[in-house]
């Protein structure tokens, strides 16, 4: 094979990876917003599911892909509500009532998908340059020959890093994962901003969740974001918080993802069970590495992550 | 007197039950089916679950029912059991994970009968059944061989398993055999069904130029993303002509209702004895499905003549010299590879790019 088919077997690779990318962008992005209030979320995986699963059955009724997806990112979003009722108002635990939000996400949409099986979508997201960044060589077929919900995630993750960092609401979110008490003395209402961020995880997930069944797969399928969603709530550990690192780390495992495929098609002898694994195992990798540099650098979770905040307890 | 009661009532029991039994028999047959997905998966069980409907429609004297997404294991022999005492005196089981549970079943229950597709463990009332996919294999990699330009066939693949060996060496014969520049590449995706890794691996192929895709999974997946690139793809279990008429290049499909309304036949007239059934081209339980609206009329002629040798017995596939991917002679010229090691494949064919997890 020559070179120059070498480079575009390449881009093409890289560009589905960014896709593959996106699914994780968004769910990781969110879960750093509610991570950063305080709130722990391991429900991540069942929002993607319920999000997935609205997003498909919309787009397959309206026959619209960008209603399917605002349909996933908002039953993702209820999805949500359900654990910031139980952390929030009922300071329950945060980690049960994840767990229990990921296992109900799980059997509903297995319950109700099961006439949609094997339906396929005849719509989905078209891609199409993007005026003048398309024309860079290499990075802008890779970047911006996308469909207009990558091009949101990019968007999104600048603009999220902006509000966290340089705004008063930014202030105020990670004061409150910070210390909620102090910022209830501050006037901030923790309440109010806790179930904001959370609501806004969910939204988060259910994009991601509504972009894999309608934008890249485009089926339904028991279970298809196959374990995504806990990879999400890893990568808040790899980005360290931080949604800007988060872009990074969603691309890197979308790249892993294409990898895998590609290894196997170039011929290797690395056994494809191992090759199936390897997204799971540069999870488990990953966080090994980011755990010791947080420590060096002594970043750290926020201090009040899942405890729960009562205004009465003085 | 009591221990007399109990027995007196047990040996009521048992004769009542048993009379039970030949009297549902006289009536109608019922028989259960059980499949591994849903019954509308597009592919595998649907393609069964067509069957069933086919014999149901031909054979006035049946009743029938089915299971969809039975779980391997102490699951399904539960569901078994349940069909039993429902009166289901014919149990087809269509995965290869439910071979031990109909196994263990069937000793218990020596007047039920049991049909196991694609297994190796038989009893008096249980036999198996399968087809020889390959020859339908081996039929649509002659056309893939003579269609594609890029000479990079990519082959999404479910799990290193004889059956998907041997599928992807037939095909690859075939393939090669009209052009032997062609190289087919494999991917596995270690799922019976999983519509998005499917995908992601015709991307894949994609990617690396391939102009045809051929798939062994059970969702036409495959094939939407063979469309969507414009490209050729080869379809499996059920007739994907009329989903993908400018896509496809043919399906290889199962025709199980012929095997179903075969047995079903023998038990009514009381000459059913249990077997191990490999059915072919010739008895009509495997086949080609249409040929595809870009598929010239000089492919279709050469496809369709090689069928009818083989159906003749004129031609016969897996025949030396066959050598292996490592360069090492597998079928000495002049051999045929008999069935017991096609059962067995455990290798690929030269021409065939991926590699077989070592036990």
């Amino acid at each position: 094979m020559s070179a120059p088919q070498h480079s575009a077997i390449i881009i093409s690779l890289l560009s589905n990876a960014i896709k593959a990318g996106t699914i994780l962008l968004f769910p990781t992005i969110g879960e750093i917003f509610a991570e950063r209030v305080g709130i722990l979320n391991l429900g991540v995986e069942g929002m993607m599911l319920i999000g997935a699963f609205f997003g498909f059955i919309v787009t397959h009724i309206t026959n619209n892909p960008y209603i399917g997806f605002a349909a996933g990112v908002a039953a993702g979003g209820i999805a949500a509500l359900i654990h910031a009722f139980i952390s929030i108002t009922l300071r329950g635990n945060q980690i049960v009532s994840g767990l229990a939000l990921t296992i109900f996400g799980a059997g509903f949409t297995t319950f109700y998908g099961q006439r949609w099986i094997n339906m396929n979508l005849n719509t989905s997201f078209q891609s199409f340059p993007f005026p003048i960044l398309s024309k860079i060589p290499v990075i802008g077929s890779i970047l911006f020959n996308q469909d207009i919900i990558v091009y949101l995630s990019y968007i999104l993750a600048v603009l999220m890093w902006f509000i966290l960092y340089k705004t008063m609401i930014g202030i105020n979110i990670r004061a409150v994962g910070e210390n909620a008490k102090a910022s209830n003395a501050m006037g901030i209402n923790v309440y109010k901003v806790r179930y904001i961020w959370t609501f806004f995880g969910g939204l988060m997930a259910g994009a991601g969740g509504a972009y894999l069944t309608i934008g890249y797969a485009p089926f339904w399928l028991d279970g298809i974001t196959a374990g995504r969603g806990w990879i999400a709530i890893a990568l808040v550990i790899f980005a360290m918080w931080d949604p800007l690192k988060a872009v990074f780390g969603a691309y890197l495992f979308g790249s892993i993802n294409a990898l895998q495929f590609q290894l196997q098609a170039a011929g290797t002898t690395i056994p494809s069970a191992i090759l199936n694994m390897l997204p799971y195992l540069v999870t488990f990798i990953a966080i090994v590495a980011s755990s010791i540099i947080v420590k060096a650098k002594h970043i750290r979770p926020p201090k009040e992550l899942g405890i729960p905040y009562s205004r009465e307890e003085k | 007197m009591k221990n007399l009661l109990i027995l007196v009532l047990a040996v009521f029991i048992a004769v009542f039950g048993f009379n039970y039994e030949s009297n549902a028999k006289e009536s109608k047959i019922k028989a259960a089916w059980l499949y591994v997905g849903p019954h509308n998966d597009g592919g595998w069980s649907q393609a069964h679950n067509e069957g069933r409907i086919y014999a149901q429609k031909h054979l006035p004297y049946i009743e029938t029912a089915y299971s969809e997404s039975v779980p391997e294991g102490a699951p399904c022999e539960k569901i078994i059991r349940d069909y039993i005492h429902k009166g289901y005196t014919v149990i087809f089981g269509t995965s290869f994970g439910f071979m031990d549970s109909m196994y263990n079943v069937a000793k218990d229950y020596p007047k039920v009968k049991f049909e196991h597709c694609s297994g190796y463990k038989t009893r008096k009332n249980m036999g198996t059944y399968f087809g020889r996919m390959y020859q339908s294999d081996y039929l649509s990699g002659l056309a893939a061989g003579m269609m594609t330009k890029t000479n990079y066939i990519g082959f999404v693949a479910p799990f290193p398993i004889p059956e998907v060996i041997r599928e992807i060496d037939s095909f690859t014969i075939g393939a090669r055999e009209v052009n032997p520049k062609v190289k087919v590449h494999v991917i596995w995706t270690n799922s019976w069904f999983n519509p998005v890794k499917e995908r992601s691996a015709a991307e894949t192929f994609i990617a690396n130029k391939a102009d045809i895709i051929a798939s062994g999974c059970d969702s036409p997946a495959s094939i939407e993303g063979a469309k969507k690139a414009h490209i050729f793809a080869v379809g499996y279990d059920s007739d994907n002509y009329a989903k993908f008429p400018n896509t496809l290049i043919t399906s290889r499909v199962w025709h199980w209702g012929v095997f179903y309304t075969k047995v079903l036949k023998e038990i009514h007239n009381g000459t059913w004895k249990s077997s191990q059934y490999w059915g072919g081209l010739k008895d009509g339980i495997v086949g080609l499905g249409k040929f595809g609206n870009r598929i010239p009329k000089k492919v279709k002629e050469y496809v369709l003549n090689k069928e009818k040798e083989i159906i003749n017995g004129k031609f016969k596939i897996f025949a030396g010299p066959i050598y292996d991917n490592k360069g090492k002679l597998r079928i000495r010229k002049g051999q045929i590879m008999p069935d017991k090691d096609k059962l067995s494949l455990q290798w690929f064919v030269k021409g065939v790019v991926g590699n077989i997890p070592n036990k």
